[in-house]
């Protein structure tokens, strides 16, 4: 049977094989933690504790005061010891507290399992999630509560969870769909509890059969989930894409997935959602890869948020040769960082550091009009003429032009022959657009 | 062919005829005055009068909608001609200004965290960690005012700075509203001395960043004999400030910044040199097409 895909899309080197083998290691947690009071999309987080207080693991740090956010929580037990502007891995700078660890690992009180799961109604899920802070962890970090709030008229039909993993070297995914598979199923029927929704699909990509065949088994008890083998192809892992895939359906341009009944969820989203029901426990780690050419031994860890790169990296042994480029997120997507003094945050799913020969670093020539990027597109744009409009600053027809449904997968510029930083102009394009329309309150 | 050329010069006739009745009879009038404006107009259509290119200024100055000193590029002396075909007294001009960039802080000066390899684009790139800068206030030297500009006065330096060419720009505005930093700023042409750092950082980080920021030693502050310069509280900080109105063009707290931060200009004329130098026969229509 042909596998299920979207239109569209390159075929690249995965570099999977340098992780996708070792076991995930519990990263040493670090004496220091640098907490941002962003690590979500929606309003930053105002901080609740002050310098020289003393904190416990899992109590809640930092809290936000619009819908959409998402509150944050002291990933170590001991001191607060400041709260200053430092680097984030999204590329601005944002307020971080920084506590000291005392090394105790006291749980907070706050962190018990809310009652027994199975008696738990829809709302109190959502609130438990909630208060958890837990958010998309395949990197949009988008509070997963608000996905879950019920919208007048409109029904659920499906939950997707999303283990393909479509960046090269990232295997945080991959690795625990290996290990924690049962978490993943729990989690997913806790997520399909709270939207009311009795059909739930797990989608893999086929260059991970042996997390399909584990992610099977676990599901085999639950005949209303079901695990969906996909084609291996990039971005097969973005939102649009999935749900064109796993359900033949369309998501209008500018609307949410929630216009055509579709959640999709990271499958670490699940798992940490089945722990804070079942647990209480907040999110204050996450599974991270750290691998690349620049990287003398490449392992993937569990970190506790606001660990700092270096202490991952000196984990895996250090850097080895030149270092050209260190990324926070896959190669494809991730945002170039310029130290690695920067914190793991809850949408850091890789961290990957490449040589001088593997950072590719070219003229940019002009456009031979050979349409590949048309081709590739995934969302069905001319990049190329986007680019001209971005060129000569023609916002109003870029977004005549639909430059806002870009999804910045990079396709484009990978398959670009004369080397044209394609996405860079559409991503300004899009700044400008955004620009240009008044803030909503 | 006798027919042929009968029936032709026949249609000529008639059509001449029709046409020349025509045009008498919906004759379009246009005012003489717009017809006289638009010989002395500047021609570069920049729209910093904010109207549609010079014929919709020559149109409304007619009309007295606008302002007739708005055209920037023209300066004093367009004015004048303008008054002069209007028949109104040259009054409340404006002095002559210019584009002053608020920062010296090129490569040597200031320290950078990282190299930037991607697009020129000052937007862009403040993306990207405010820029590659340490100091996050200044120029990030990608050159959009130098893209923006329509009459070439602002080129891309050595040190990685626009240089602004004081006989070319007419202060149109493009650039100031182009710079998403908003360092570049109109200054009237009689005011030569400038402070040229927006940084608010405590002097510590302001200088550690760039070796010719403002480290607020308030020595011009106190130097000034028309005390007209002041350390003015902004961001969370505060960062010296010229009172243009109070400064009479000394140059002593500019002689006496520590870090230079604070420069004077030699003097400059009240006239445009509006000549936009092109290569020869290079054929270019500036259309982009080719971008």
């Amino acid at each position: 049977m042909r596998k299920a895909t979207f239109k569209g899309g390159i075929h690249l080197v995965g570099h999977k094989e340098m992780t996708c083998g070792l076991e995930t290691i519990p990263a040493p947690v670090p004496d220091r933690v640098y907490i941002p009071l962003s690590q979500h999309i929606g309003a930053p987080c105002a901080p609740l504790v002050v310098v020289g207080e003393e904190v416990k693991k899992g109590q809640r740090i930092g809290e936000g005061k619009g819908f959409v956010s998402s509150p944050i929580h002291a990933s170590v037990s001991g001191k607060v010891v400041a709260i200053d502007l430092r680097e984030h891995p999204g590329g601005s700078f944002v307020p971080c507290i920084v506590i000291e660890n005392d090394g105790k690992e006291e749980w907070a009180d706050s962190v018990r399992p809310a009652g027994d799961p199975a008696l738990l109604d829809a709302g109190e899920i959502r609130q438990i999630i909630s208060d958890a802070g837990i958010v998309g962890l395949g990197g949009a970090t988008f509070p997963a509560h608000v996905k879950y709030s019920p919208v007048e008229g409109k029904r659920i039909e499906a939950v997707i969870l999303n283990g393909v993993e479509c960046e090269p070297y990232i295997t945080a995914d991959h690795r625990l769909m290996l290990e924690r598979p049962e978490r993943i199923v729990a989690g997913l029927q806790y997520i399909m509890r709270s939207v009311g929704c009795d059909r739930g699909v797990i989608a893999i990509e086929d260059n991970k059969m042996d997390a399909v065949s584990l992610m099977e088994q676990a599901a085999a008890a639950a005949d209303n989930i079901s695990v969906v083998v996909l084609r291996e192809k990039y971005p097969q892992g973005s939102e649009k894409q999935l749900i064109y895939a796993c359900t033949g359906k369309q998501v209008p341009a500018g609307a949410l997935p929630l216009a055509v009944g579709v959640i999709v969820n990271n499958v670490g989203t699940a798992a940490a959602i089945a722990d804070a029901v079942e647990k209480g426990t907040p999110l204050i780690e996450r599974y991270v890869t750290v691998s690349g050419s620049g990287i003398r031994k490449p392992a993937n860890f569990l970190v506790r948020i606001g660990t700092l790169f270096h202490e991952l990296i000196a984990q895996c042994g250090g850097y080895s040769g030149e270092i050209e480029k260190i990324i926070a997120g896959g190669p494809m997507m991730g945002k170039t960082v310029f130290s690695d003094q920067l914190p793991v945050v809850k949408g850091s799913s890789g961290i990957v550091v490449l040589r001088r020969e593997a950072a590719r670093e070219a003229r940019e020539y002009a456009c031979v009009r050979c349409a590949k990027c048309i081709d590739v597109c995934p969302a069905f744009l001319e990049p190329t003429s986007l680019v001209k409009m971005a060129k000569r600053s023609a916002w109003e027809e870029a977004e005549k032009s639909d430059v806002m449904s870009c999804i910045e997968c990079g396709s484009c510029v990978y398959s670009c022959p004369a080397k044209i930083q394609l996405i860079q102009y559409i991503r300004r394009a899009k700044q400008a657009v955004l620009a240009s329309k008044p803030k909503a309150a | 062919m006798l027919v042929a050329v009968i029936s032709l010069a026949c249609m000529g006739a008639i059509f001449g005829i029709v046409l020349g009745i025509s045009s008498r009879k919906f004759a379009v009038e246009v005012d003489p005055r717009v017809e006289a404006l638009l010989q002395v107009m500047p021609g570069a259509n920049c729209g910093a009068c904010g109207q549609p290119g010079c014929a919709g200024f020559a149109e409304a100055v007619v009309a007295g909608t606008v302002n007739p000193s708005a055209c920037s590029p023209g300066g004093l002396s367009l004015y004048e001609k303008i008054a002069a075909i209007l028949g109104t007294e040259v009054s409340d001009y404006e002095e002559r200004k210019v584009a002053q960039l608020l920062c010296q802080g090129g490569v040597g000066h200031a320290r950078m965290s990282y190299r930037y390899k991607g697009i020129s684009d000052c937007h862009a790139v403040l993306k990207k960690f405010r820029g590659p800068k340490a100091c996050n206030t200044g120029c990030v030297m990608q050159g959009s005012c130098s893209r923006a500009c329509p009459f070439g006065a602002i080129q891309m330096g050595a040190d990685g700075l626009p240089v602004v060419d004081y006989y070319l720009c007419t202060g149109c505005n493009k650039c100031v509203l182009e710079c998403p930093q908003q360092i570049l700023k109109l200054v009237g042409v009689s005011h030569l001395v400038n402070v040229r750092c927006v940084n608010t950082d405590k002097a510590k980080e302001a200088k550690a960043a760039c070796a010719v920021a403002c480290i607020k030693c308030r020595i011009c502050e106190k130097n000034c004999p028309e005390d007209a310069v002041h350390l003015v509280p902004a961001g969370n900080g505060s960062v010296a400030v010229i009172d243009y109105d109070k400064c009479s063009n000394c140059g002593i707290c500019a002689a006496k910044c520590p870090t230079k931060a604070i420069d004077k200009i030699p003097p400059l004329s009240e006239d445009v040199v509006l000549e936009i130098k092109e290569a020869a026969n290079s054929g270019c229509e500036h259309c982009k097409a080719c971008a």
